[in-house]
């Protein structure tokens, strides 16, 4: 290979037991729409702080919000395994643009409690619309007054005719400005996870107000908080039944976490991209920055993380596949993920320099995109905790 | 008009290729495989020409293992009408493939056909010529633009020092440089109706073709490490260098 070549991380996979040619395919397709349709334009949605709405459009075309769901929504789902949606993860996360994947794919939160435990009229009205670019969802969990604790959720619905009527708030929605549907979790009977069900809120009805929230990144991305002051809505928007909501927000967590995990190694080798190709191109005291000892164990130490992160990770989607739901070990995986993006952020920081502190390179973006990593979807903490109550301990 | 386009299995473009252990060729096994690239703008160009009304049927072909199916399918996922797999575990040489690809044009009768100028995993940069020469058809090789023009294609060439346009009577052997175009990502809908496009399979036995190799690999290895530069004091000391010890003056 030229020594002035971009490094590409690729290089360092041998010989996998767990990835085919229809993998392989799928990747090298995505790379391309990645290549033409996203990564010229990061910048630009970086400064307007939100995904367009026409990007939506061709990512339906491409398949991509399709994917995994079933065909008679509109999407893609046979022959998909999890390998497929680890690459797909795994190819946004090396875009170095986090809050793209976030925004244009928030629907994978959004939808799935509508199809796991939804009605088929509410199905068939909302998810095609959806997976065909038309139509944004987003879900609404987290409250000013707490996030994973999804138990002590404060916002609440009560029945009045045939309507709910709704108040409180919700925090930090991803994709909160722009959604249509918010699928949102609200207090509907006694405290605790007992009393708790899912509406789907139609973004537009009298009442709703949302206000922008500026973030440290993830700028393409659009976050909001949502205010409910008497929004009335259907009694049929109703997702599964009354005080069932809880099992269908849980529902969505260890796949999640799986995708998270493969984004943040994503993430972690396009870190490593960016500083090996730095490294050899840079002279300095007469020599290759990749000639010094201390950038050269630098660049090992990014490399053996990254290679325990990702033969993890491979091993919970393999055993996904296999029927399993390995609940600690996801939980664990996702702090593995996290900590190696956070470190390979760190690392390759340090050694482009000040390069790195430049705004419009994957390095500088990923160095802010770590903490949200590290929070969203089950901050570090809470999974530890989880891992360690999961193990019985 | 139907185009042929050829397309090879090789080794993914990003993995890095090992040497076997004993240096009798490389280590293929668990090894990411996908399209040639090359193969792909030849894809790419058929489809624009199809699109444009140019051609009717898009076909591509392959020679190799079964696998070679799933490269199949990515031409048809990309938009290729059907494919033929002729099937044959053993390594092919250049002028076997040629031999085939003449017997497949024979039963299809193409008006076009399109080859990536070589192929990445052995960069012989042979078959569209000897096609070429079997079949006794004009070549454009190493195009960066291709234009049909009643019954000629215009043919654009990179060449040493320049571009250099060529006109061909139809039939005509079409080789493609990674400039003539950009090829298009097959959607994951396409990818998946792919699958229930016309694929045929065949062997060597059914075009009566000898896969018997003419070329005997002596040894495989890694290309030399670049040893690190020098600098030199002065322009006696570089011409010197260049006559002692690179012998290159």
């Amino acid at each position: 290979m030229n020594e002035m070549e971009d490094f590409n991380a690729d290089m360092l996979d041998g010989l996998s037991p767990f990835y085919n040619d229809s993998h392989i395919l799928w990747r090298n397709q995505l790379r391309r729409f990645l290549a033409q349709e996203i990564i010229p334009n990061i910048e630009e949605w970086e400064s307007a702080g939100e995904l367009p709405r026409s990007l939506h459009k061709t990512a339906a075309e491409f398949g991509l919000l399709g994917f995994g769901y079933p065909e008679e929504y509109g999407g893609t789902s046979k022959g998909i395994d999890p390998f497929h949606r680890l690459l797909t993860s795994m190819e946004m996360g090396r875009m170095g643009a986090g809050g793209i994947g976030a925004s244009l794919m928030t629907h994978g939160i959004g939808l799935p409690p509508i199809l796991a435990i939804g009605s088929e009229e509410m199905k068939q009205r909302i998810a095609p619309a959806v997976l065909a670019g038309d139509k944004i969802i987003a879900l609404g969990i987290t409250e000013p007054s707490g996030g994973s604790d999804v138990a002590a959720i404060k916002t609440r619905a009560v029945l009045d005719g045939d309507d709910y009527v709704v108040n409180g708030s919700k925090m930090f929605i991803t994709s909160g400005m722009r959604a249509d549907y918010l699928t949102c979790a609200l207090r509907t009977g006694d405290s605790g996870s007992s009393g708790i069900s899912l509406l789907l809120i139609e973004m537009d009805s009298p009442g709703v107000s949302r206000t922008r929230l500026e973030k440290m990144g993830w700028h393409s991305s659009d976050t909001a908080a949502i205010y409910f002051d008497d929004v009335r809505v259907p009694k049929g928007n109703l997702i599964g039944g009354e005080n069932q909501g809880f099992a269908g927000v849980m529902h969505n967590f260890n796949g999640e976490r799986l995708g998270m995990a493969a984004g943040c190694v994503g993430a972690a080798k396009a870190c490593l991209e960016e500083a090996i190709t730095w490294a050899r191109q840079r002279e300095t005291f007469g020599k290759r920055l990749a000639d010094h000892q201390v950038i050269r164990h630098k660049i090992s130490e990014m490399v053996r993380k990254i290679k325990a992160t990702q033969s993890f990770l491979e091993l919970c989607a393999w055993r996904v596949n296999q029927g399993e739901t390995p609940a600690a070990d996801l939980a664990l995986l996702k702090v593995q993920a996290t900590r190696t993006s956070e470190f390979c952020a760190r690392e390759a920081a340090q050694i482009l320099g000040g390069a790195s502190f430049i705004r419009g390179n994957r390095v500088e973006r990923i160095y802010r995109e770590v903490r949200v990593n590290a929070i969203g979807g089950g901050s570090e903490e809470i999974m530890l905790d989880l891992a360690a109550r999961q193990m019985g301990i | 008009m139907k185009i042929l386009v050829p397309v090879k299995r090789v080794i993914d473009y990003n993995v890095k290729a090992r040497v076997k252990a004993d240096n009798t060729g490389i280590d293929l096994a668990n090894v990411k495989m996908s399209m040639n690239p090359f193969d792909e703008i030849a894809v790419e160009e058929a489809l624009q020409k199809k699109e444009s009304g140019e051609a009717e049927e898009v076909i591509a072909v392959s020679i190799g293992p079964s696998q070679c199916q799933e490269t199949l399918r990515t031409a048809l996922a990309m938009g290729a009408d059907r494919a033929i797999l002729i099937e044959e575990d053993s390594d092919v040489e250049p002028l076997v493939v040629a031999k085939l690809l003449k017997a497949v044009v024979d039963e299809e009768q193409p008006g076009l056909v399109i080859l990536g100028k070589q192929a990445i995993d052995d960069d012989s940069n042979q078959t569209g010529q000897m096609l070429a020469a079997l079949l006794g058809w004009p070549q454009g090789t190493f195009a960066s633009e291709v234009k049909l023009a009643g019954d000629k294609v215009e043919v654009t060439r990179e060449v040493d020092g320049g571009l250099e346009t060529v006109a061909l009577n139809l039939p005509a052997i079409v080789t493609t440089d990674l400039r003539l175009n950009e090829p298009r990502y097959a959607t994951l809908p396409n990818i998946m109706k792919a699958k229930k496009k016309p694929l045929d399979t065949k062997t060597v036995g059914d075009y009566g073709v000898d896969v018997t190799p003419r070329l005997t690999t002596l040894y495989v290895a890694e290309p030399a490490k670049r040893e690190a530069g020098i600098i030199v004091e002065s322009v006696e000391e570089l011409v010197q260098k260049l006559k002692d010890e690179a012998g290159v003056i």
